[in-house]
C-alpha cells in the first residue's frame, strides 16, 4: 500500500524535476539568465603575429648582401610565409620538401635552433638573412663558427658525443631507407667515432670551438667544401 | 590616432587658432615638416596591373606593408616602380582599403586565398567593414571546421608509440583502428540492445498464475530477469570505468554528456541494491528503474544519425527555445479565455485554468482527443481560434531547424566523402614526391653515362650526351648528392633496394666466404621478409653473370663494405688512396631498374677487361678513374 503511493509520488517527483529542468534551460536558452560555461565560440587565433623586418638600409649595413640580393630573399621568404615570419612546423615542411626520401624533421628542428639566434620560437626575416650572410658571405671562421653552434644543441660551447650523435642521427635519418649499402643502426655512431677520433685533440670527451676550428683548418677537404657554395645568390 | 581622418589634420589644426586668446602659456613650437616633398604618384605594378596611388594615400596605414618602409623591399629601379607578383583581383579590395578606409570582403573570393592576401600586406581581418565581416566570419569558421576534421583525422594516423592509455582511448573513440576495438564496439552495443529488450519485455504480461490476473513477466521471472539486468550493468560498469581510465582528461570526462548518460544507467541498479532491504524508501526507488531507458541512449555512440540529430537540437537550441517560449504564452492566454468562456456551461470539464492547459496543448497542436470539448458558442468561437494560431506558431520555427538539420547533414556527408576519398589523394601524392626522388636517381644515372661517354671519348657517343636539367633540378640534385657524400651512402629506389637485400640474404646461405657474414647480419636485420621468401625470384638469374665488386672510399670516414661474389673468389680489401678518388662498382641485376640507356650502359663496359681473379681490381681501375676525378663510375666486371 505503501510503496504503491510511494510509487505514483516518486513519478511525478521525476516529472516535475523535468519539468524544472527544462524551464531552466529555456531561460538560459532564452539568454535570461547564465551559467559559468567555457564558451568554445570562435575564439580564432587573434591575428596570427606579424612582423615587420627593418629597412633595408639597415639590412644592408648589418649583412654582406646587396640591395637587389635582399630584395630576391625578401621576396622568397614572404611568398612562403605572409605573415614575415616562420615558426617550426613550416619549417620543418619547407625543408622536408627538398629530401623526399628521408625524415628531414630532427635535422630540421637543429637548423631552426640554429638560425633563430634569439630563440624566441620564431625565425623573422632578420634572423634568416643574417645566417644565410654567414653561411654564404661569411669568413670561413665564421662558417665554422655557425657549424659548431649548430652542433652544440645545448650552446653550452662543448660538442659532447651524445650531441654528435643526435646530429648525426638526424643526418642519416634524411636519406631514408633505401639506401645502398643498407644503413645499419650503428652507422651513426660509427661515424661520430670517426669524428671524435679526428677532432678531440686532447681526448676529453669533448670538442671545443678552438679544437674544432683548429682541427677543420687543418684539413683540407673541409677547407676546399666551405667555398661551394658561395655562388648560391 | 584616427589615420582614416588624416586629410582633416590641417583643419583641425588650423581651427586651433581658437584657442590662442585664452591660453595663458606659450604654444609648444610646431614640428617642421623636413621632408618638402611634393605628393607623388607611386605606380604599384600587380602582376602586369598597373595601379595608381598618392603616396600619402598609402601612408595612412603605417602599420601594413604598403605603408612602410617594407615595399621597398619590391621596389623596381629599372621601371620605378613597385612589383608584387600576387593576384591583381585581389588587390583591388586592399587598394580600396586605403583609399576609402574601409575593407570589403567580396564574395566570390575564397576566403583562405583571400586571408593570405591580408596577411601578406599586413592588414588585420577584424578591420573588415560591418557591411561584409559577418560572411567573412562565416566562411572562416567552415573553412576552420573543415581543416580540424582533417587533423583529427591525420592525428589518427600518426603516434607511432604511444602509451597504453591513450591506445585504449583511441581505441575507444574510433573502433575502426584495431580488431580489438571493434570486437569491443559490437559486444556493448549488443549488450546495450540486450538491455533494452529486457527492460521492454519485464513488463509484458506473461500468461496468469494460478491466482488472479496477468501478471508481467517481471515478476514471474523475477530471478532470470535480474541475472540479465546484472549482466549488463557488470558490463556497462567495466566500460565506464576503462573509459574513465582512459580518457586523458578524468574531469572533463566526467563532465561530458556521454559519461552522464553512462552513470545514469547503471546508478538505478546498485541503489536497488542497496536499499531491497529498507520497505518504505524502496517503494520510491522503483521509479528510478525508469532511468534505466537512458540505456539507449547509450547507442548514440554506435550510431551516427542520433549524433546528428542530437547536435542538431543543440545548434537549433534558440529556435526550440523560442518555439516552446511562444507556445507557453499561447497555452496560457488561450486556457484562460477558454475557463472563463466555459465557466457559465454546466458539467463542463475546464475546472481550472491549469486543467484547461491539456485542452488547450491537445487544440493547438491539432490533436484533438476529444476528451475536453467546449460547449457554448463562445467556447467553441475561441476553441477554433485556438486551432487555427496554433497550426501557425508551430509551423514557423520548424524550417530552421530543418535547414540546421540539413546543413549539418550535409557537412557529415562531405566529411565522410572527404575521408574517402582521402586514401586516393594521399596515394596520389606519394607518387608524385617518389617521383621526384626517382628524378635524382634518373639524374645520377644520366651523369654517369655522360661522364663515361666523355672516357670513352668517341665522336658519335657525344652526340647522345643527355642535356642537363634545369638549373634547379641540377642544383637539388647537386644538394642530394652532397649529403649522399656526407653520410656515405647512396639513394637508390625501392626495387634495387629489395634486390639488395634479397641478394645478401642469398649469400648468407650460399656464400663460403666469411666476409659475407657481416653483410649477412645486416640484411638479416634489414629485410627479414627476404628470408622467409620460399625460392629465388627470377631476377636473380643475372645475378650468376654479373658479378661486382662494390666499393667506395669517401674521406673522412674510410667505409669498408666488401662482398665476395659466387663466381669471383675475390677478397678485395679497400683501396683508398688520397682523399677524393672513389672507386665504386655496383652491381644492377636487372635492365627495367636502369634508364632505357641501359644497354648503352652495359655496351662501352664490356670493353674492359675483367680484372684478373686473386688480384686487387683497384690499381687497374684507378687509372682510367682518376682522370673521372671524383664521379662514382659502374664497371662489371664478368
Amino acid at each position: 500500500m505503501l510503496s504503491a503511493i510511494w510509487e505514483t509520488e516518486g513519478l511525478q517527483t521525476v516529472g516535475i524535476v523535468v519539468l524544472v529542468f527544462a524551464s531552466i534551460k529555456l531561460l538560459h536558452v532564452l539568454g535570461l539568465i547564465s551559467f559559468s560555461e567555457d564558451s568554445v565560440e570562435d575564439e580564432l587565433e587573434l591575428s596570427a603575429v606579424r612582423h615587420r623586418p627593418e629597412g633595408l638600409e639597415q639590412l644592408e649595413s648589418q649583412t654582406r648582401f646587396s640591395r637587389k640580393e635582399l630584395q630576391i630573399l625578401y621576396r622568397g621568404f614572404k611568398n612562403e610565409c605572409p605573415s614575415g615570419i616562420v615558426n617550426e612546423d613550416t619549417f620543418k615542411d619547407i625543408y622536408s620538401q627538398f629530401f623526399p626520401q628521408g625524415d628531414a624533421s630532427t635535422y630540421a628542428h637543429f637548423l631552426f635552433n640554429a638560425f633563430d639566434t634569439d630563440h624566441n620560437g620564431s625565425v623573422s626575416f632578420e634572423d634568416f638573412v643574417m645566417g644565410l650572410s654567414i653561411l654564404l658571405r661569411g669568413t670561413v671562421q665564421e662558417k665554422l663558427n655557425w657549424a659548431f653552434n649548430l652542433y652544440d644543441i645545448n650552446k653550452d660551447g662543448y660538442i659532447t658525443k651524445e650531441e654528435m650523435l643526435d646530429i648525426m642521427k638526424a643526418i642519416y635519418d634524411m636519406m631514408g631507407k633505401c639506401t645502398y649499402p643498407v644503413l645499419k643502426e650503428e652507422t651513426p655512431r660509427q661515424h661520430v667515432e670517426v669524428f671524435f677520433q679526428k677532432m678531440d685533440k686532447n681526448r676529453d670527451g669533448v670538442v671545443t670551438i678552438d679544437e674544432f676550428i683548429d682541427c677543420c683548418q687543418n684539413d683540407e677537404n673541409i677547407m676546399r667544401s666551405m667555398h661551394l657554395f658561395e655562388n648560391v645568390l | 590616432m584616427a589615420t582614416g581622418v588624416a586629410a582633416w589634420l590641417p583643419f583641425a589644426r588650423a581651427a586651433a587658432i581658437g584657442w590662442m586668446p585664452v591660453a595663458n602659456c606659450p604654444m609648444p613650437v610646431a614640428p617642421g615638416d623636413n621632408s618638402k616633398r611634393q605628393d607623388e604618384l607611386i605606380i604599384l605594378n600587380v602582376s602586369g596591373r598597373r595601379f595608381q596611388t598618392w603616396r600619402t594615400t598609402l601612408d595612412r596605414y603605417p602599420d601594413t606593408l604598403l605603408g612602410s618602409s617594407e615595399k621597398d623591399f619590391f621596389y623596381n629601379e629599372e621601371t620605378k616602380e613597385y612589383f608584387f607578383d600576387r593576384d591583381p583581383d585581389a588587390f583591388r579590395s586592399i587598394l580600396n582599403f586605403y583609399r576609402t578606409g574601409k575593407l570589403h570582403y567580396p564574395r566570390h573570393e575564397c576566403i583562405s586565398a583571400y586571408d593570405e592576401e591580408l596577411t601578406f600586406f599586413g592588414i588585420i581581418p577584424e578591420i573588415i567593414g560591418d557591411c561584409c565581416y559577418e560572411e567573412y566570419k562565416d566562411r572562416k569558421r567552415e573553412n576552420l571546421e573543415r581543416l580540424q576534421d582533417d587533423q583529427e583525422e591525420n592525428k589518427d594516423l600518426k603516434l607511432p608509440n604511444m602509451t597504453f592509455r591513450e591506445t585504449m582511448w583511441r581505441a575507444f573513440e574510433n573502433p575502426h583502428t584495431s580488431t580489438m576495438a571493434l570486437v569491443f564496439y559490437y559486444v556493448t552495443g549488443f549488450f546495450i540492445a540486450v538491455s533494452v529488450i529486457t527492460n521492454v519485455v519485464e513488463t509484458v504480461p506473461c500468461g496468469s498464475t494460478s491466482s488472479q490476473k496477468d501478471t508481467p513477466c517481471g515478476e514471474r521471472y523475477t530471478v532470470a530477469f535480474f541475472c540479465m539486468d546484472t549482466a549488463c550493468v557488470m558490463i556497462f560498469t567495466v566500460e565506464y570505468l576503462m573509459r574513465l581510465f582512459a580518457a586523458p582528461s578524468r574531469y572533463r570526462f566526467m563532465r561530458s554528456v556521454m559519461s552522464i548518460i553512462d552513470v545514469m544507467a547503471i546508478l538505478p541498479y546498485y541503489i536497488g541494491l542497496v536499499m531491497t532491504n529498507n520497505e518504505d524508501v524502496s517503494g520510491a526507488f522503483v521509479t528510478l528503474r525508469v532511468f534505466r531507458v537512458f540505456r539507449i541512449f547509450k547507442f548514440s555512440r554506435h550510431s551516427q544519425g542520433l549524433r546528428i540529430l542530437g547536435y542538431t537540437l543543440k545548434s537549433c537550441a534558440s529556435e526550440l527555445g523560442f518555439l516552446l517560449f511562444s507556445l507557453t504564452m499561447a497555452i496560457i492566454i488561450f486556457a484562460t479565455v477558454m475557463f472563463y468562456a466555459e465557466k457559465g456551461s454546466s458539467s463542463s470539464k475546464f475546472t481550472s485554468i491549469p486543467a484547461s492547459f491539456w485542452y488547450t496543448i491537445v487544440t493547438m497542436t491539432t490533436l484533438g482527443y476529444g476528451d475536453m470539448v467546449p460547449k457554448t458558442i463562445a467556447g467553441k468561437i475561441f476553441g477554433s481560434i485556438c486551432s487555427l494560431s496554433g497550426v501557425l506558431v508551430i509551423a514557423l520555427p520548424v524550417p530552421v531547424i530543418v535547414s540546421n538539420f540539413s546543413r549539418i547533414y550535409h557537412q557529415n556527408q562531405r566529411a565522410d566523402k572527404r575521408r574517402a576519398q582521402k586514401k586516393a589523394r594521399l596515394a596520389r601524392i606519394r607518387v608524385a614526391k617518389s617521383g621526384s626522388a626517382n628524378a635524382f636517381l634518373q639524374s645520377k644515372r644520366n651523369g654517369l653515362l655522360n661522364e663515361l661517354l666523355e672516357l670513352t671519348g668517341t665522336e658519335e657517343d657525344e652526340q647522345k650526351l643527355v642535356k642537363s636539367a634545369s638549373l634547379l633540378e641540377s642544383q637539388h640534385h647537386h644538394l642530394l648528392h652532397c649529403l649522399e657524400r656526407t653520410t656515405a651512402h647512396e639513394f637508390v629506389d625501392e626495387q634495387v633496394y629489395e634486390q639488395n637485400c634479397l641478394e645478401a640474404a642469398l649469400r648468407t646461405y650460399a656464400s663460403r666466404s666469411p666476409s659475407a657474414s657481416s653483410r649477412g647480419s645486416a640484411a638479416g636485420t634489414c629485410c627479414g621478409r627476404g628470408l622467409k621468401r620460399s625460392g629465388p625470384p627470377p631476377r636473380h638469374g643475372p645475378l650468376q653473370e654479373l658479378s661486382a665488386i662494390h666499393i667506395q672510399c669517401v674521406d673522412p670516414a674510410p667505409h669498408a663494405a666488401s662482398r665476395s661474389n659466387l663466381n669471383l673468389r675475390t677478397d678485395e680489401r679497400i683501396n683508398c688512396k688520397g682523399g677524393r678518388i672513389t672507386t665504386a662498382i655496383i652491381s644492377l641485376p636487372s635492365p627495367p631498374a636502369l634508364t632505357p640507356d641501359g644497354d648503352g650502359l652495359h655496351g662501352p663496359l664490356q670493353r674492359r677487361p675483367p680484372p684478373p681473379p686473386g688480384h686487387p681490381a683497384a690499381p687497374s681501375i684507378q687509372t682510367t678513374m682518376s682522370s673521372a676525378g671524383t664521379n662514382i663510375v659502374k664497371v662489371s666486371a664478368l
